[in-house]
């Protein structure tokens, strides 16, 4: 899957589980240009994306993430 | 691990070799060719060929008991042990509640038995623990019921560790840890426990909050108080009408019979710790009602079910007719199903009724209600089995009070006795749970538990008093409270009145309202202060005080009333103070 089609299902998830139908995001965005993400957000947000990409991460990558995009990438490499 | 295929390709490729041997007998309740397989898997994995001997099926007993039996004929070094939480649990089905709170020291003794046997001393038995399941008959309240088969499961794994440390040669072999491991991969996700400090993972979480709610809602007296039974495909396999007697399925012969048999279990289980059950099916009463009377293998007999609606009206219009009959509320009855047009139909006519969405399959009903806890309680007392015979009865006032076309002289006909008493350790069970389920005739609607009935009997200004009723048709048992505490030195307030509906027009009101007055007199207090706190259930008690002679009170933020006992009159009734 290309980390484009990726990035349109992660923000539907971020839609999703925040609650916010305008939440916009790309492979820049960080947790403080969107409100709603928080640290609580943040592990639905994971469990979510695991679910829906049929993956697990493990708990180091979840503390490396910076951006959107290590997300991805992380999502992609799997 | 790997799987069981892959197991029994390696005792075929590998038992020639020369592996150690190890005898083993394997004694168990339930089918177990296929543990043994993977015993002797695992077995060559570990460098062992297995020498196993399998005891016929459920003959864990006999194999013990009879010294000449296979078991002790083939002397083996390992005697594997496994008697199922399935069949315990038919085993506690099968006891009345007085036994069922000495389920788990019958079979520890039984344990305690095999483990002392001399013939037995130089074996090692490798026992299996019970891994938990829930049956739902009181929720979480199980806990504090001696008798409920989860208490008894956990005392039996507790008791069995104590076990081994007593006897040398007993290993328990911990598949309840085994079933909590597995059950724990749902329950808890390692990844988010390490970044955050979650315990629960984010699946669980409703699960947990709802038996938080569970119990929350039956405390506040919103719990289920009755179960509606479908027949066909619900209660037997088949249809009785047109498979007759012998066709419907049920018990261990034909079919899926089992399923059926073990989810009437089920069913009597709940009648026998007060749930009423009744049925709502479309047929000819006679048909419906002969495999009640005739089928060997229906665990449900007439005797518990309290009413009986078989004809071909709407299940809807046989559910109102039993909601008007047993006078309690919709949303305090749950009704199953198979078919999913009958469930559909009662939930868009009487939504507030609880309608599960019973799976196709009825093998998995039992598994599929459990994970619903319907049933959560917050109090038990041990005449709530009594219960389906106080309805039965009330079915047969309601035709004896149709002859009489005076209601004085139904009423003196029914010899009506009324013990007294205040708060006692024998009855603060009863008159807590009473508290909890009175939702109609309950003036202030105050929820007690049991330490708060013991509590208000050990304070000497509160006037505490319970109420019961016997007629010349049966013993209702407990079914009002009143509990006043003096407002000043001339004055009472009555903090509760409730009362089972049960016994509604019979008088009980008055006759409790003269003892209240006598009581009170006898203390020396002047006024009695009665309160109406509305609810959306009890307005059937709203003009309650009013009609009993109170005055009411002006000027008060809630409605208030005060009678004056002075001038009180005894009021007429028909009931003998015991």
């Amino acid at each position: 899957m290309d980390t484009n089609q990726i990035l349109a299902d992660v923000q539907e998830i971020f839609r999703d589980v925040l609650d916010n139908e305008d939440i916009e995001i790309n492979f820049e965005t960080v947790a403080d240009d969107v409100e709603e993400w928080d640290s609580l957000s943040h592990i639905q947000l994971i469990v979510a994306i695991e679910k829906h990409f049929k993956i697990k991460f493990n708990s180091k990558e979840l503390m490396e993430w910076k951006t959107v995009g290590d997300m991805i990438d992380c999502i992609a490499a799997k | 691990m790997l799987t069981l295929s892959q197991l029994k390709k390696i005792i075929k490729e590998e038992i020639k070799s020369n592996l150690l041997i190890v005898k083993v007998a394997l004694v168990g309740d339930s089918a177990t060719q296929l543990l043994c397989t993977a015993i002797r898997g695992i077995g060559v994995l570990r460098g062992y060929n297995i020498d196993l001997f399998e005891a016929e099926y459920n003959q864990v007993e006999r194999q013990f008991m009879d010294p000449t039996s296979d078991l002790y004929q083939f002397d083996a070094d390992y005697i594997v042990v496994f008697q199922s939480t399935h069949k315990l649990g038919e085993r506690h089905s099968s006891l009345t509640a007085e036994q069922q709170a000495n389920l788990a020291e019958e079979r520890l003794q039984f344990v305690a038995d095999i483990c002392s046997n001399p013939a037995l001393a130089s074996k090692k038995i490798i026992y299996f623990n019970y891994p938990e399941i829930d049956d739902t008959i009181f929720g979480c309240y199980a806990n504090k019921v001696e008798s409920s088969f989860t208490y008894q499961v956990r005392k039996l794994n507790y008791e069995l560790m104590r076990l081994s440390q007593q006897f040398q040669n007993l290993f328990i072999c911990d598949i309840a840890g085994l079933q909590n491991k597995l059950g724990r991969d749902h329950m808890f996700a390692a990844n988010v426990y390490t970044s955050t400090e979650m315990v629960l993972s984010i699946d669980a979480l409703p699960y947990v909050a709802s038996r938080v709610m569970d119990i929350v809602c039956a405390i506040k007296g919103q719990f289920k108080k009755c179960l509606i039974l479908d027949l066909d495909n619900t209660v037997w396999g088949g249809v009785i009408g047109d498979d007759g007697l012998e066709g419907i399925q049920l018990g261990h012969g034909l079919g899926i019979g089992k399923a059926f048999t073990e989810f009437q279990m089920w069913v009597k289980k709940l009648k026998q710790r007060g749930i009423i059950i009744c049925v709502a099916s479309k047929n000819n009463e006679e048909t419906a009602k002969e495999p009640f009377e005739k089928h060997p293998d229906m665990v449900l007999k007439l005797d518990d079910i309290a009413v009986f609606q078989a004809n071909w009206e709407t299940k809807v219009d046989n559910i109102r007719t039993i909601q008007q009959i047993l006078n309690i509320g919709f949303d305090s009855m749950v009704f199953l199903d198979d078919n999913p047009f009958e469930r559909n139909m009662v939930r868009e006519n009487i939504p507030a009724i609880t309608v599960p969405e019973l799976p196709e399959d009825p093998a998995e009903y039992l598994e599929y209600l459990y994970s619903l806890n319907l049933f959560e309680t917050a109090s038990y007392s041990n005449l709530d089995k009594d219960r389906t015979k106080q309805y039965q009865v009330e079915a047969q006032r309601v035709s004896l009070s149709k002859t009489f076309t005076n209601e004085a002289d139904f009423l003196k006909s029914l010899n009506m006795v009324s013990v007294v008493s205040g708060f006692t350790k024998f009855n603060t069970p009863r008159v807590a749970q009473l508290s909890q389920r009175s939702n109609q005739f309950n003036l202030r609607t105050v929820r007690y538990t049991d330490a708060d009935i013991e509590a208000l009997a050990n304070d000497p200004s509160v006037l505490d008093l319970s109420f019961t009723l016997e007629d010349k048709f049966g013993d209702n048992g407990l079914i009002a409270v009143v509990i006043m505490k003096p407002q000043d030195k001339e004055t009472l307030f009555v903090d509760t009145w409730f009362m089972s509906c049960r016994v509604l027009k019979r008088g009980m009101e008055n006759f409790t309202l003269n003892t209240m007055v006598e009581k009170a007199k006898a203390a020396g207090y002047k006024h009695i202060i009665g309160e109406y706190l509305p609810t959306p259930k009890n307005k059937m008690v709203e003009q309650h005080y009013s009609g009993l002679g109170f005055t009411t009170i002006e000027g008060t933020s809630t409605a208030q009333f005060v009678l004056d006992i002075e001038a009180y009159q005894p009021r007429e009734c028909y009931i003998v103070k015991k």
